[in-house]
């Protein structure tokens, strides 16, 4: 029994966002985000979508696929598109309904604040989490965060963690579904009864589970013990990232993008957002 | 020719501290051995017989209560001993544990490999090639990118004797790393076991529940209760069965079919571990016997 599973929701893929460096990334997607933020004018969102739409045809990922991934958020959006449109005042009335009124620019605000929510959750699915293995982003982000190890942060161990949990999920989830069919050969039952019965047939799942788990730690710590692991110091690394010129090309047109948004708010204010 | 001893043990006891229910326990007692460079020694013996506890000890992951233990020639119980003698020394000792799925750190083969060398502090290009050797070395190169939830049993420890390989370490010590593993993964460790003695001359030190796979090391220690019961080659030591019956312990399965056929009144040999080699045994004597009559 293999339960091969992809946490996070990386694709496979050797398109040039998927050969960038993890650390850069990390650093686009910050600077993404913060473009989109910038972004207030109806034009300056126009660019935005084209850039997202860019972005994700150099990914080589389908469009359908990230769509399907904003699923768990679809209340928020259409929560956030009705608040807009009933609430907000403006000049341009479309429809009065007794107190009903609703305004163009209440409409357009719910578009460019459902744009927003979209593009963000773009940003950082591509460049993180569909493109980038949850190993490579722990490595980008401890380097990353190296200067931190200065301020006594500890970098190094959360990223150790990071590296010890990612290696062991696949391995517990194999053993709880053996804990589950040995507990259900006993004749233990998990999908009837009310939702506390339930949550009570899981404690015989769970222990056993953190039993095992403590072991496994346990022997885990001698293993590495056993090969000198001896904290963060003085380690070296066999894969060192190295950032390449595509990387500081990949930065340049995103503070590219970043600038033509902000001219686009000043110089073609169509529609500003009020929020 | 006489060697230097990678490993000197004298009068070694060790005892687990025992909480508000349990009494300490005496786990090894008063053991004394020396295991030659180069060497290919089996430790058996039951259940609780000490034989982790040692393997932990030659590691310095546990530090013996008294007696002395020499590793490399370095007295590492000698009072002016220090933490970073004990951390050169554990360098040079490597252990493949029982249970492969709690000794792999990294989700990625070549990572996990690696681990060894990046926490000794190896420059990357070194490592990359260390590690590539290693996965030639124990046929896994094919696997480097793979996560090693998805190998075999047998595949997860030739990983771990990749990481044992790239460290460059003297002597590895197998604590029952075949114990999980189905006959093929078995011998799949088993093979790359004796190829990293014979061929690159590392110390082996296998501990295992298998007589068969104990008849094949040069010499077989045997343990009982934390002490050394029986010390020799394996022709020594299987050569009185009754003895390791006493100890709870097995003989390998052609020595047993011998010795019963020996107290059956046949004339054979009892040091035959290989099944071709006892057919042939029994035949012959078999053939003397009816000449005889
Ligand atoms: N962590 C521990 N704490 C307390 N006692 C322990 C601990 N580990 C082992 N012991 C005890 O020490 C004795 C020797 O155990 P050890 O694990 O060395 O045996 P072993 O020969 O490796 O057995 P096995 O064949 O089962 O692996 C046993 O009596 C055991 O109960
Ligand atoms: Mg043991």
């Amino acid at each position: 029994m293999k339960s091969d599973i992809t946490f996070g929701q990386y694709v496979e893929g050797n398109s040039l966002i998927h050969r960038l460096d993890p650390r850069m990334k990390i650093v686009l997607s910050i600077l993404y985000i913060v473009t989109i933020f910038l972004a207030k004018s109806v034009t300056a969102f126009a660019l935005l979508t084209l850039s997202a739409f860019l972005l994700i045809a150099l990914t080589g990922l389908s469009p359908a696929m990230i769509l399907r991934g904003m699923r768990p958020l679809l209340f928020i959006i259409v929560f956030t598109a009705v608040f807009n449109i009933f609430w907000m005042t403006g000049d341009t009335l479309l429809i009065s309904l007794g107190p009903i009124k609703i305004y163009l620019e209440g409409i357009i605000n719910a578009v460019l604040i459902i744009l927003r929510i979209v593009l963000l959750i773009v940003a950082t699915s591509v460049f993180l989490t569909y493109t980038t293995t949850p190993l490579a982003l722990t490595d980008g982000l401890e380097q990353l965060l190296a200067p931190l190890k200065k301020l006594h942060v500890p970098v190094h161990e959360f990223s150790m963690m990071m590296t010890i949990a990612l290696r062991f999920i696949p391995t517990l989830i194999d053993e709880t579904q053996k804990i589950m069919n040995a507990q259900k050969a006993r004749g233990a039952d998990f999908s009837t009864g009310n939702l506390l019965q339930r949550a009570k047939a899981l404690i015989p799942i769970l222990i056993p589970l953190f039993i095992s788990a403590f072991r496994r730690a346990d022997e885990l710590a001698t293993a590495m013990e056993c090969r000198c692991y001896t904290g963060g110091e003085g380690r070296t690394r066999m894969n060192v990232l190295r950032s390449t010129p595509k990387d500081w090309a990949a930065a340049f047109v995103v503070l590219v993008l970043g600038a033509a948004i902000v001219l686009a708010n000043l110089y073609f204010p169509l529609y500003g957002l009020t929020l | 020719m006489q060697k230097t001893p990678i490993i000197k043990a004298e009068h070694l006891t060790f005892s687990y501290p025992g909480d508000a229910e349990s009494k300490p326990v005496r786990a090894l007692d008063d053991v004394s051995f020396e295991i030659e460079e180069g060497s290919f020694t089996a430790i058996l013996g039951h259940n609780g017989s000490g034989k982790s506890t040692l393997a932990k000890l030659l590691c310095m992951v546990n530090y013996p209560d008294s007696g002395e233990l020499l590793l490399c020639g370095k007295d590492l119980t000698a009072p002016d001993v220090t933490e970073e003698d004990i951390l050169a020394a554990r360098r040079d000792i490597g252990m493949v544990f029982q249970n492969p799925d709690n000794q792999i750190v990294a989700s990625i083969v070549e990572e996990d490999v690696a681990f060894g060398c990046e926490n000794l502090g190896i420059p990357s290009a070194e490592i990359r090639k260390r590690v590539d050797q290693a996965l030639e070395e124990v046929g896994m190169t094919k696997y480097a990118r793979s996560s090693p939830h998805n190998l075999s049993g047998g595949q997860k420890q030739r990983v771990a004797i990749a990481g044992v390989i790239a460290m460059k370490r003297k002597c590895v010590i197998f604590d029952e790393s075949t114990a999980m593993l189905d006959p093929l993964g078995r011998q799949d460790v088993m093979n790359t076991a004796m190829k990293l003695n014979r061929e690159d001359g590392i110390t082996v030190i296998l501990i295992t529940h298998y007589m068969s796979e104990a008849a094949m090391a040069d010499r077989i220690i045997v343990m009982n209760q934390g002490k050394i019961l029986r010390d020799g080659t394996p022709s020594e030591v299987f050569s009185d069965p009754e003895a390791m019956w006493d100890a709870g312990l097995d003989v390998p399965q052609t020595t047993e079919l011998l010795y019963k056929m020996r107290k059956a009144g046949y004339d054979v040999r009892l040091d035959l571990f290989d099944e071709n080699d006892c057919a042939a045994e029994i035949a012959r004597a078999m053939k003397r016997a009816r000449e005889g009559k």
